[in-house]
């Protein structure tokens, strides 16, 4: 490593590398949800036949995480880099490990490891199994084959790999604390994320309304229910994503009782079921045209 | 002839925990394959890494053996017309068969004569049978499998690579798209593809690559390289197979290092310390001669030493982050009480159905005040269980509970020591989840025994309560081990419990909702906990008939049955002992007749005896019933010496009497009998044949 990379390099970097793999460089999806899986990008076009090639950054609110920018590894909000590739290439993990030399990480100078860990977010009906990747004991990026989403099997199957930006960035420039790091030139990221990481957490934990959330939870699965009725799959899952997050942050607020908690998930795992359900039915009235894109790539290459 | 045949499968990285029983399962269906098809070979060897799984068969005969079969065809009547020509059937079976009808004989099969043809089968080369070794591949189970691709296969992890060679001979197989070579894969970093020249060659051609495939060799170089640091350190490692397995199982080149973190950590207890280094990050902890922890670790990197300074950098790093974690929330759980935990259990459910985790440390309060009762504990320790029980959960809402949940208990009673607790009460915190497996440790002190009964219990009553019992494999709150964890306990501490006499002392007393109807399932948990009993037995040399017996009578004491199957098994080799237990099952087989039960009121008319045996009997047995023994070895003895007396007794007398009267007197004496003879257990079940 001459130089090290700051976060936006990094992220170039990635998004160059996939790129270049045949990824398509999605921009992050504007509704806040709690890692990158649930982005439509890869929760709804993991299921079908469709093929499906992707990589986007992805900002991840998890309420519960939050600590008021005191700790140095935990955040309300962290970054992920995700990669969905849909069926997998058969040598993605060489790919992985070349996405880690681009990086600067040259394998034989570190210790990597897969190590088996078996993926499951139950409250969207997904499960996964794959490994976490292990730089010199740090895990580094999940590393998952998709078995089943919202429910429903997954076939082809889709590889999903989500490098977590602040581990990874921590590691590559050699810092003890999250906020110590540089995101742009000589802009740190505590310099942009403290405040925010503080407020955040002081709202989640302390000040949030629980009352106006319940009420909110409740509408949010209404409209999304309503929606679904209608066949409007796209708006329907943005309410599913808002009743999610409304969940976590009721959640962290200590609002649900662990009874409820079962029940909660298992409204928002329903309606996952349901629209991914009506997602397939929507491609397939579409005739799955990205089947059918790249049948005609294929026959366009053979000619 | 004979050959080496090399059959190696290349995968993506296997689940640690599974590579071993893999192996095992690959080398078990390719012999059990090789022998059904009559191949012969010496020996299987076994070679596995994280990405692969291996077979050599050694000295594995280029042939099948010959055998001649014996070929069934039609029956005599459908094979021949009347006329004694060959019908088509007979013709066609004939040319099934590679011959002609005048090949056929018959033989008789349960009085029918039928067609058969007897032909000699020449063995093929081991090559072509070789072609079906994949059904071996794709018949491999595994705990988790995965789908990938556009395949609708399941497997442990995608297939990569075959290798398949006899000696120096390539054997194409393919399982999937996948189709076998001589090339296979080196380690992943180090290493280069290479091609395996003859099967023979294979450890040592990967050796080359910096793949160790021999995972006893792997487990070898580990070992000595911890024992090497730790003799220049002057160290104690405890090296945990466990772990030494799973790490083992994560490289394909070990190379162990030697980290270090801060001596201020050492502040955090010594069990936190051991899960963040062992279960959390994979390594071995150190400990100084005189048995203290030290701030080092041991991990092993899967590649070789170069660079290995980046390696041990990044570990600490990791591991002081978590460290840190701990240490605070040791600090912030320091702040809080006892109290404020066990209010804050108020809203943890214990289960939906049942109540919260408040409501169960109530009912066990109420539970261990009458076992200690029961078990005769001493007042110390009734006063630590009685504390114990209302604070004994307090532990899942901190901190570090919620971190490690691995440390619920441990935590508990380190809080508990530190908040003020007597030894006793956080000592019974620790041990009431004991014993954690089968034959796991069990509670050393009383209090601890207590309470752990007392929890375990409670989760039965409740549970089947409200009718969540196990059923068949299913078993989710493991109900069966907290139950076979109960009868060890008590058969531990000589612990005397009559399970029944208990559920209905619970079913009055104890203070629960309506919700939880505690007589519903009365018997099925009586049931239950005796089949408890006997998988306790069963572990012991104790013959099956007598297990059978003693958990079969009118005894719902674990004790007293695991101690009356101990005083039978000790009389089976008495010469008599048959003839004892034949004329006291007769008692309990006749007994078994009466169309009424034994109550205390129950009386024989000795007026209407007939024949001095009868009195003779009654004699006996009433003084068996004023010695009032409880210690079963007598209780035996005093039964086995009536043998005589019955033997004349069933002489003399007809039970199954026309007159009813007489019937019934004869009926009772038998039942007075069996009542005695039921504390044993049913003795018609001990096998005298």
């Amino acid at each position: 490593m001459t130089k090290k990379l700051n976060i936006q390099n990094m992220i170039l970097t990635l998004q160059r590398f996939w790129g270049e793999k045949g990824c398509m460089l999605m921009q992050a999806y504007d509704t806040e949800k709690g890692a990158g899986t649930v982005s439509p990008y890869t929760f709804l076009r993991a299921i079908g036949p469709e093929p499906w090639n992707a990589a986007y950054v992805e900002p991840s609110r998890r309420p519960a995480d939050g600590r008021y920018g005191e700790n140095p590894n935990r955040l309300y909000q962290h970054h992920q880099f995700q990669v969905v590739m849909k069926p997998a290439p058969e040598n993605i993990q060489e790919y992985y490990l070349d996405s880690l030399r681009a990086l600067g990480i040259e394998p034989l100078e570190h210790d990597i490891r897969f190590v088996e860990d078996n993926w499951e977010n139950p409250s969207m009906g997904c499960a996964g199994v794959g490994w976490e990747v292990w730089l010199d004991g740090m895990e580094v990026t999940q590393f998952t084959y998709f078995q089943q989403v919202g429910g429903l099997q997954c076939h082809p199957t889709t590889s999903e790999i989500t490098y977590g930006v602040e581990r990874l960035a921590e590691y590559i420039q050699d810092v003890k604390s999250v906020y110590d790091l540089e995101w742009g030139d000589g802009v740190l990221y505590g310099d942009i994320f403290k405040e925010p990481e503080y407020e955040h957490s002081t709202y989640s934990f302390d000040e949030s309304n629980q009352d106006m959330l319940f009420d909110f939870f409740n509408k949010y699965e209404k409209e999304a229910n309503r929606l679904m009725d209608l066949g409007l799959v796209h708006p329907a899952y943005d309410y599913i994503l808002k009743c999610s997050h409304t969940f976590n942050l009721l959640d962290a607020r200590g609002a649900v009782s662990v009874t409820e908690r079962a029940a909660y998930l298992s409204r928002i795992r329903k309606m996952a079921h349901k629209v991914a359900k009506a997602f397939v039915e929507e491609r397939k009235k579409l005739g799955f045209p990205l089947l059918a894109n790249n049948e005609s790539a294929k026959e366009k290459a053979n000619d | 002839m004979t050959k080496n045949y090399l059959l190696e499968i290349g995968l993506e990285e296997m689940p640690a925990h599974v590579v071993t029983p893999s192996i095992d399962q690959l080398a078990q269906r390719t012999s059990k394959f090789l022998k059904d098809n009559r191949i012969s070979f010496s020996a299987i060897e076994k070679y596995s890494t994280p990405r692969r799984l291996a077979v050599l068969v050694r000295d594995m005969s280029d042939k099948q053996t010959d055998i001649d079969v014996k070929a069934k065809g039609p029956s005599k009547k459908i094979a021949q017309d009347d006329d004694g020509n060959w019908t088509k059937a007979a013709q066609g079976f004939a040319r099934g068969q590679g011959m002609t009808a005048d090949d056929i004989f018959f033989e008789e099969l349960k009085g029918v004569e039928y067609a058969y043809i007897q032909k000699h089968e020449t063995g093929l080369d081991a090559a072509d049978v070789l072609q079906n070794i994949p059904e071996v591949i794709t018949a491999m189970t595994f705990p988790t499998r995965m789908r990938w691709g556009n395949y609708n296969f399941e497997y442990i992890r995608p297939i990569h690579w075959l290798v398949s060679l006899l000696d120096d001979e390539e054997v194409n197989i393919k399982v999937l798209d996948v189709e076998s070579g001589r090339m296979t894969l080196g380690h992943r970093f180090l290493g280069e593809d290479v091609e395996i020249d003859n099967a023979r060659n294979y450890v040592e051609k990967l050796r080359q690559q910096f793949v160790i495939v021999n995972a006893k060799e792997r487990k070898d170089i580990i070992r000595d390289q911890i024992q090497t640091i730790a003799d220049d350190n002057d160290w104690v490692i405890d090296v945990d197979e466990d772990l030494l397995e799973e790490v083992n199982n994560l490289v394909e080149f070990p190379t162990t290092f030697h980290g270090t973190f801060d001596r201020k950590y050492l502040e955090i207890p010594e069990e936190v310390l051991i899960t963040s280094m062992r279960d959390n990050q994979r390594y071995f902890f150190v400990r100084n001669k005189s048995g203290q922890l030290e701030p080092d670790f041991i991990g092993v990197r899967n590649g070789n030493s170069e660079h290995i300074e980046n390696v041990v950098q990044g570990n600490e790093k990791v591991l002081v982050a978590r460290l840190e974690d701990a240490d605070f929330f040791f600090k912030e759980d320091q702040k809080k009480s006892i109290d404020d935990y066990v209010n804050k259990l108020k809203t943890v459910n214990f289960h939906v159905k049942i109540g919260t985790m408040y409501e169960k440390m109530q009912r066990v309060h109420q539970i261990s005040e009458h076992l200690a009762e029961i078990f005769g504990l001493n007042d110390s320790e009734t006063k630590d269980v009685l504390r114990a029980s209302d604070i004994y959960k307090f532990d899942l809402v901190t901190n570090m509970v919620d971190e490690f949940p691995e440390l619920q208990g441990v935590m508990g009673e380190k809080y508990a020591s530190i908040m003020g607790e007597t030894d006793g009460v956080a000592k019974a915190i620790r041990e009431h989840y004991m014993p954690i497996s089968s034959d796991g440790e069990l509670p050393a002190t009383k209090a601890g025994a207590t309470l752990a009964i007392a929890n375990k219990l409670d989760s039965l009553i409740t549970f089947f309560a409200v009718g969540l019992l196990p059923s068949g494999s299913n078993d989710p709150y493991a109900l069966r081990r907290q139950a076979y964890g109960i009868i060890r306990i008590l058969q531990n501490n000589q612990w005397s419990l009559d399970i029944d006499k208990l559920q209905q002392y619970l079913v009055e007393n104890l203070d629960v909702p309506e919700k939880l109807d505690l007589s519903a399932h009365v018997d099925d948990l009586n049931d239950f906990m005796i089949d408890r009993v006997r998988q306790w037995l069963y572990t012991t040399s104790i013959r099956k008939d007598i297990i059978e017996a003693v958990t079969s009578g009118s005894n719902f004491d674990p004790i007293s049955m695991i101690k009356t199957a101990q005083v039978l098994q000790s009389h089976v080799a008495d010469q008599n002992f048959k003839l004892n237990m034949e004329a006291l099952g007769r008692v309990v087989n006749l007994a078994k007749k009466a169309d009424f039960k034994y109550s205390k009121d129950l009386k024989e008319d000795e007026s209407i005896f007939e024949h001095p045996s009868e009195t003779e009997l009654n004699k006996q047995v009433q003084a068996i019933y004023g010695s009032t023994t409880k210690d079963i070895a007598q209780l035996y003895d005093q039964l086995v010496a009536l043998e005589a007396t019955i033997n004349s007794y069933f002489d003399e007398n007809m039970i199954m009497d026309k007159d009813e009267a007489i019937k019934k007197n004869r009926l009772t004496q038998l039942v007075v009998l069996n009542n005695l003879i039921a504390k044993l257990g049913d003795l018609s079940k001990i096998v005298v044949k």
